[in-house]
C-alpha cells in the first residue's frame, strides 16, 4: 500500500494481506508440509460401513502379516487406553475415539492401521477381519425425540408467552427444517502424534482451530493432565469454518495409536473420510408460534426445537442450540420469548462447529415467520420488521434471554439495504413478472450477528442445579517481544485459517508502536507449551476482531508505555525503537529504577459482560452483536426448478472495520456458505443410514461462478465494550442468506412450505404439487 | 484414497502399447487420467497394469478424414484448439469438466470410459461417429451406435486400444443444438440432449438419463413428450425419476427448437 499520512492509523485501511506472498510462492506451511518428528509412520482408519451394528468380531491378525504394517489399534484398545470424551451434557452412549462392540454411524472409526506408508496402510485395512451384525438405525430426529435417544430436554421462559399469544390478532404456527451441511475446507484434517512413554505425554501436531476447551476434552480422554498433551498447530490452515475443531478426536485416536505401537503416527484425512465422518452442522426442526397484533407488532415468540447432533454429543455440542440463546428474539423488541430445546441422537455423523453455528437455523425460523406474518396481515415484510426492530436509542439493549446488544442502528441499516436494492421497484417488478407467469420473488432477512461466544453459555444445557462450577467469559492472550535489534515478533493463539490475522495484528501493533505493519512479524503457530493461550483461545464465533485484537492491542500498549518511559528516562525523546531495544537488552542498568528488565509483554484480554448464566437462565451469550440486513431477488425456472439469484444486497454493521478489504472477504465468504446452505448443500442419508453425499460428485458446494455477485454496504456503529470497537463479521451472511433466499422463493412461488436447500430437483417437486 | 498396487508400462510406440495390452488380462490404459485416477484412488478399479500411452507418438494427431470428418487421436486433449474446427465438438467441449481437467483429459479417453453422463460419448453418437480400435490382432472400426454397451462398458475387447475417434462434420443446411442441465458449471449433467436436423430427419440423442447415450425417435410435433416415453431414468440424490423425465421433456423441446431454427 502507499504511504500514509503520519496521523492516519493503519487500522481501518484496506491493507493487502501480509500472508499472501508466502502462499502464492508455495511457501505456506500446512499440516501436511510439517515433518516435525523423524520416522513417523502412516495411519489409515478402518471405518464402519453400517450406520448401526454390533461388531461381532474384529481380528487384525491378517493385516499384521502384510509387509510394511507396524500394527493395528482397535476399538478395544481405545476403550482400554482412554476414557470417553466429556461433553456439555451427559450422553446416553459413551463416545470414544473409536467404536468398540457397537458402531453408530457410517464412517465411525473401528480400527487404525499404521504402516510404512499410506498405500500399505490402506491395503492392510482390507485385511482386517471384521464381522458386523447390522442393527436398525435411528435416522429420523422426530422419531428419536420420543425415545432414549433424546439426550436433553430443556425449556426456557422469558416474559409471559401464553397470555401474549392469547391476545394476539394473528398467531403464526409453522415448522422449519434446517438440513445438515458441511464446511468443505480445501484442506482436510491432519495429525502427527508422538507418544513419549518416558514422559507419559503426547505431543501432537494438528490443524486444530480451537476452541482450546477441546484441548482439555482431548487430554481428559487420554487421561492426561493438560500439561502432558502438548498440542501444536501449523502456521497456515487450508480453511476450517469451524469444522476442524473436531480434529481433536483424531488427536486422541492417533495419540493412542502412537502409544500402543511405539512409533510416531501421521494421519492425513482424505476427502471421502472428511465428508462422511468429520463433522457437519446440526440438523434442526423448529416449530414456531408467534403472536402479532394486526398492526404487525410481534408480541410473543415460542420455539420448539429438535436438534439432531448425530451419533454422539461431541463437545462442544449441544452448543449449536445455545450459541444464539441471548438472541432468540433476533433483532426485535419482543419481550415474551420461550424455547424448548431437545437434543436427539441419530445414527449419523456427529455435528459440531460450522460457520454460522446456530444462526442459520434460528434465523430461518424467525425470519421466515416475520415474512409469513407480514403476508397474512397484508403488510409489507420490510414495514413489519421496521416496526419491531430494536431502535438506535435503545442501545445498549438487554434482550429478554439475557444478551447485551452493544450498539447499532438497525432501522438505518434496513433502510440502506432497501434503498440499495431498490426494494419497492423490485417488488413491483416481481409482481408484474408473476402476472406474466414468471416466478420472480423478493425476500429479506434482518439478523443480529453475535460474536465472541461466552464460554459459559453451554452450561444452559443443564438445569441450574446441575451446572457445576460457573463458567463465563472469553479470554485471549498475546505476546509481543522486541529483539535487541528492534525486531518485533507477535505470538497469537488465534489459529487463523485464512482470515488474515497476521495482517490485522500487524496493523494494530504498528499503530501502537509507531512502526510499519511490515515491521511486525506475527507468528500464528500455536504450541500449548509456550503460546499465550487460554481455554477460550482459537478461531471461532468470529471472536478475533474483538478479543484476538484486544489482546494484541493490550500487549502493544503496555510495551509502548514501557518504551515511552525508557525514552523519557534516557532523556532522548527522539531515541529510535532500535536504540531503546538495544539499551534494554545490552544495558539493563540504564533502565528507570525498579523497571522490570526485558522488552516483551504477554497480555490477556477478555470481553466484558460475559457472566455465567443466571438463576433465571438468562445469559449474555456473546460479547458483541453486529447487524445484517439483506434483500434477495430470485427467479425460479418453471420448467426445471432452477433458481437464479437476480440480485443480492447485504448491508452490515460490524462496528469499526479494522481492514475493509478483509471485511469484504469475510462477507463474501460468509455469503458463499449461506448460498451453499440455501441452494446447494445438504447431507443425505438413505433409509439404512448410508451417506449418499459422500463425495463432491453428490455433495455440491457452490464454486465461484455459482455465486451471485453481492452488493455490499457497511455502517459502522463501534462497540462501546471492545477496545477497537470492532465486532465479528465472518458469519452474518451465512446466517442471513438461507432465510433471505427462502423468503424470496416463497414470494416467487406464492407458498409458505418452502425448505432449503432449493436445489432444482427439490424446487420442481414443489412446483408440480 | 490410495490405489492398490499395479505395474506401470510406458511404451514408446503403438506396437509396444498393443503388445502390453495383449499380455495382460486386466490392463487399463492411462491417457489423461481424469476419470481413471480417481477411480484407482477410490479402489473402484484394481487393474494389474497401467499402460501409459502418453509417449506413443502417432496418437497425437487431429486430421481430416477421407469423408468429411475430423479424426482425433487417442492422446488429443479436450482443450486442444484444433477441435474447435468441428461444430459439434465446439458445442459440447465447454461443458466437459473444467479448464484444468480439459487440459489433461482426452477426447478418446472419455469415449472409452463410456460414462452416460459425459458429453463426448453422446456427441460422438449425435454425429454418427466411429471409433477406430487397434490390437495386436489388427484394426477395426466400431460405429458409435454399436460402441456403448452399458454403463462404463464398450464393445472394445480387453486387448484393444481406442486409437482414433472419427467425427463426421455437419453438412450444409444441418441444424444442431446441444443442451445440458447441471447444477453447477462443469458438473456431470443431470440430463443432456443433442439434436440434429438434416432435411426431414430429426436425430435426438439423450445422455445421463439412460445407461448409455441413446438415440430416440421423436415426434417432430411433440418432441419432448415423445422422448419421455422412451426413457426410464432411475433418480438420484439430485432428483426423482419424475424430475429426470421432466428434464428430458424440457431439454428435448429446447434442443429441437434450436436445431430447427439453425437448419432453417
Amino acid at each position: 500500500m502507499g504511504a500514509k499520512a503520519a496521523s492516519e492509523p493503519w487500522v481501518g485501511r484496506p491493507l493487502l494481506r501480509l500472508e499472501d506472498e508466502a502462499l502464492l510462492r508455495g511457501e505456506g506451511r500446512f499440516v501436511d508440509d510439517l515433518d516435525p518428528v523423524a520416522n513417523a509412520r502412516h495411519a489409515a482408519v478402518l471405518r464402519s460401513p453400517f450406520a448401526h451394528a454390533n461388531i461381532r468380531r474384529l481380528d487384525p491378525t491378517p493385516a499384521l502379516d502384510l509387509p510394511g504394517v507396524v500394527g493395528v489399534l482397535t476399538g478395544a484398545d481405545v476403550v482400554e487406553l482412554s476414557r470417553p470424551f466429556p461433553a456439555g451434557i451427559d450422553s446416553p452412549t459413551p463416545h470414544y475415539a473409536a467404536a468398540h462392540e457397537v458402531t453408530r454411524y457410517v464412517g465411525e472409526p473401528v480400527a487404525v492401521v499404521v504402516a510404512r506408508d499410506r498405500y500399505v496402510a490402506e491395503d492392510a485395512l482390507e485385511l482386517v477381519d471384521v464381522q458386523y451384525e447390522p442393527l436398525e438405525p435411528v435416522l429420523d430426529a422426530e422419531v428419536a425425540v420420543s425415545s432414549e435417544a433424546c439426550a436433553s430436554d430443556r425449556s426456557f421462559h422469558y416474559g409471559d408467552v401464553d397470555s401474549a399469544l392469547a391476545r394476539a390478532d394473528l398467531v403464526v404456527r409453522e415448522r422449519f427444517r434446517s438440513a445438515r451441511w458441511s464446511c468443505t475446507p480445501v484442506e482436510c484434517y491432519g495429525v502427527v502424534a508422538d507418544w513419549s512413554e518416558a514422559e507419559r505425554s503426547l505431543t501432537a501436531w494438528a490443524n486444530f482451530q480451537g476452541p482450546f476447551t477441546l484441548h482439555s476434552v482431548a487430554a481428559g480422554a487420554l487421561g492426561l493432565p493438560g500439561s502432558k498433551l502438548r498440542l501444536l498447530t501449523p502456521p497456515d490452515s487450508g480453511g476450517s469454518f469451524g469444522i476442524k475443531s473436531a480434529v481433536f478426536a483424531y488427536v486422541v485416536l492417533m495419540g493412542l495409536a502412537s502409544r500402543k505401537l511405539g512409533v510416531p503416527v501421521r494421519w492425513i484425512e482424505d476427502r471421502l473420510e472428511h465428508l462422511a465422518a468429520s463433522s457437519s452442522s446440526s440438523g434442526r426442526l423448529t416449530h414456531v408460534e408467534a403472536g402479532f397484533t394486526s398492526a404487525g407488532e410481534l408480541l410473543a415468540l415460542r420455539y420448539d426445537a429438535i436438534e439432531d447432533v448425530g451419533a454422539y454429543v461431541r463437545a462442544p455440542e449441544p452448543a449449536t442450540l445455545y450459541r444464539m440463546h441471548g438472541s432468540l428474539a433476533g433483532a426485535y423488541r419482543v419481550q415474551n420469548v420461550a424455547a424448548r430445546n431437545r437434543v436427539v441422537l441419530t445414527n449419523t455423523m456427529p455435528s459440531g462447529l460450522n460457520r454460522g453455528f446456530g444462526g442459520p437455523q434460528l434465523y430461518l425460523a424467525l425470519e421466515r415467520t416475520m415474512t409469513i406474518a407480514a403476508n397474512r396481515l397484508g403488510l409489507d415484510p420490510a414495514d413489519l420488521r421496521r416496526r419491531n426492530l430494536i431502535r438506535a436509542a435503545d442501545f445498549p439493549y438487554r434482550t429478554p434471554s439475557g444478551a447485551l446488544y452493544d450498539s447499532g442502528d438497525y432501522g438505518s441499516c434496513l433502510d440502506d439495504a432497501l434503498t440499495l436494492a431498490q426494494y419497492d421497484e423490485r417488488r413491483a417488478e416481481a409482481e408484474a413478472a408473476r402476472a406474466e407467469g414468471r416466478l420472480v420473488g423478493v425476500g429479506m432477512a434482518c439478523v443480529v450477528e453475535p460474536s465472541i461466544s461466552n464460554m459459559g453459555y453451554i452450561t444452559l444445557a443443564e438445569p441450574g442445579e446441575e451446572r457445576g462450577l460457573p463458567k463465563s467469559g472469553n479470554a485471549e492472550g498475546c505476546t509481543i517481544a522486541i529483539s535487541a535489534l528492534g525486531g518485533i515478533t507477535v505470538h497469537t493463539a488465534t489459529t487463523p485459517q485464512g482470515q488474515g490475522h497476521r495482517t490485522v495484528i500487524a496493523q494494530v501493533v504498528a499503530d501502537r508502536l509507531a512502526v510499519e505493519p511490515s515491521d511486525v512479524d506475527v507468528l500464528t503457530e500455536v504450541d500449548t507449551a509456550t503460546s499465550p493461550w487460554t481455554i477460550a483461545s482459537g478461531n471461532y464465533s468470529s471472536r478475533f476482531s474483538g478479543v484476538g485484537v484486544g489482546a494484541a492491542a493490550a500487549a502493544a500498549e503496555r510495551l509502548s508505555e514501557k518504551i515511552t518511559a525508557i525514552r523519557a528516562h534516557l532523556g532522548d525523546g527522539s531515541a529510535s525503537l532500535r536504540r531503546i531495544a538495544g539499551t534494554v537488552h545490552w544495558n539493563p542498568e540504564a533502565l528507570p529504577p525498579g523497571m522490570e528488565p526485558g522488552l516483551a509483554v504477554t497480555a490477556y484480554y477478555a470481553a466484558p459482560n460475559l457472566l455465567p448464566p443466571d438463576a433465571d437462565d438468562k445469559v449474555a451469550s456473546s460479547g458483541a452483536h453486529g447487524f445484517v440486513a439483506d434483500v434477495a431477488v430470485v427467479e425460479v425456472d418453471r420448467d426445471t426448478g432452477e433458481v437464479t439469484v437476480l440480485d443480492y444486497v447485504t448491508v452490515h454493521d460490524a462496528g469499526r472495520l479494522l481492514n475493509p478489504l478483509l471485511a469484504e472477504g469475510q462477507v463474501r465468504g460468509g455469503l458463499a456458505h449461506g448460498v451453499g446452505a440455501a441452494l446447494f448443500e445438504r447431507h443425505v442419508y438413505d433409509e439404512d443410514g448410508n451417506l449418499l453425499t459422500g463425495s463432491f460428485m453428490d455433495y455440491l458446494a457452490p464454486t465461484a461462478p455459482d455465486l451471485p455477485e453481492p452488493r455490499i454496504a457497511h455502517r459502522e456503529s463501534p462497540s462501546p465494550f471492545l477496545p477497537l470497537g470492532a465486532k465479528g463479521l465472518g458469519e452474518g451472511t451465512t446466517m442471513s442468506v438461507p432465510a433471505a433466499i427462502a423468503n424470496a422463493i416463497a414470494d416467487a412461488l406464492g407458498r409458505d412450505d418452502v425448505e432449503p436447500p432449493f436445489t432444482p430437483g427439490r424446487v420442481w417437486e414443489l412446483l408440480r404439487q | 484414497m490410495k490405489p492398490t498396487q499395479f505395474d506401470y508400462v510406458r511404451p514408446d510406440s503403438l506396437d509396444e502399447a498393443l503388445s502390453a495390452l495383449a499380455e495382460t488380462d486386466d490392463a487399463k490404459v492411462l491417457a489423461g487420467g481424469q476419470s481413471l485416477v480417481p477411480a484407482l484412488n477410490m479402489r473402484l478399479l484394481r487393474p494389474s497394469t497401467l499402460v501409459d500411452i502418453n509417449r506413443v507418438p502417432e496418437l497425437d494427431n487431429v486430421t481430416r478424414g477421407s469423408t468429411s470428418s475430423l479424426v482425433v487421436g487417442a492422446r488429443v486433449r479436450q482443450s486442444d484448439p484444433r477441435l474447435n474446427a468441428h461444430l459439434v465438438l465446439a458445442a459440447v467441449l465447454p461443458h466437459v469438466g473444467h479448464t484444468v481437467t480439459r487440459n489433461r483429459g482426452t477426447v478418446c479417453g472419455s469415449i472409452a470410459h463410456a460414462d452416460t453422463a459425459a458429453e463426448l460419448p453422446l456427441a460422438l453418437l449425435a454425429c454418427d461417429g466411429t471409433a477406430v480400435v487397434a490390437s495386436a490382432r489388427g484394426r477395426r472400426e466400431i460405429s458409435a451406435e454399436e460402441l456403448f454397451l452399458g454403463p462404463y462398458t464398450t464393445a472394445l475387447a480387453r486387448d484393444e486400444l481406442l486409437v482414433e475417434s472419427v467425427w463426421p462434420e455437419l453438412r450444409e443446411g444441418d441444424g444442431f443444438a446441444f443442451e445440458e442441465f447441471a447444477q453447477r458449471g462443469g458438473d456431470y449433467a443431470l440430463c443432456m440432449v443433442a439434436a440434429r436436423v438434416r432435411g426431414t430427419e430429426l436425430r435426438v440423442v439423450v445422455g445421463a438419463v439412460a445407461p448409455v447415450p441413446t438415440v430416440l425417435t421423436v415426434d417432430a410435433d411433440s418432441p419432448g413428450e415423445s422422448a419421455v416415453a422412451q426413457v426410464e431414468p432411475w433418480g438420484s440424490v439430485h432428483g426423482s425419476p419424475e424430475y429426470f423425465r421432466q428434464l428430458v421433456r424440457v431439454l428435448v423441446d429446447r434442443t429441437v427448437v434450436r436445431a430447427k431454427e439453425q437448419a432453417a
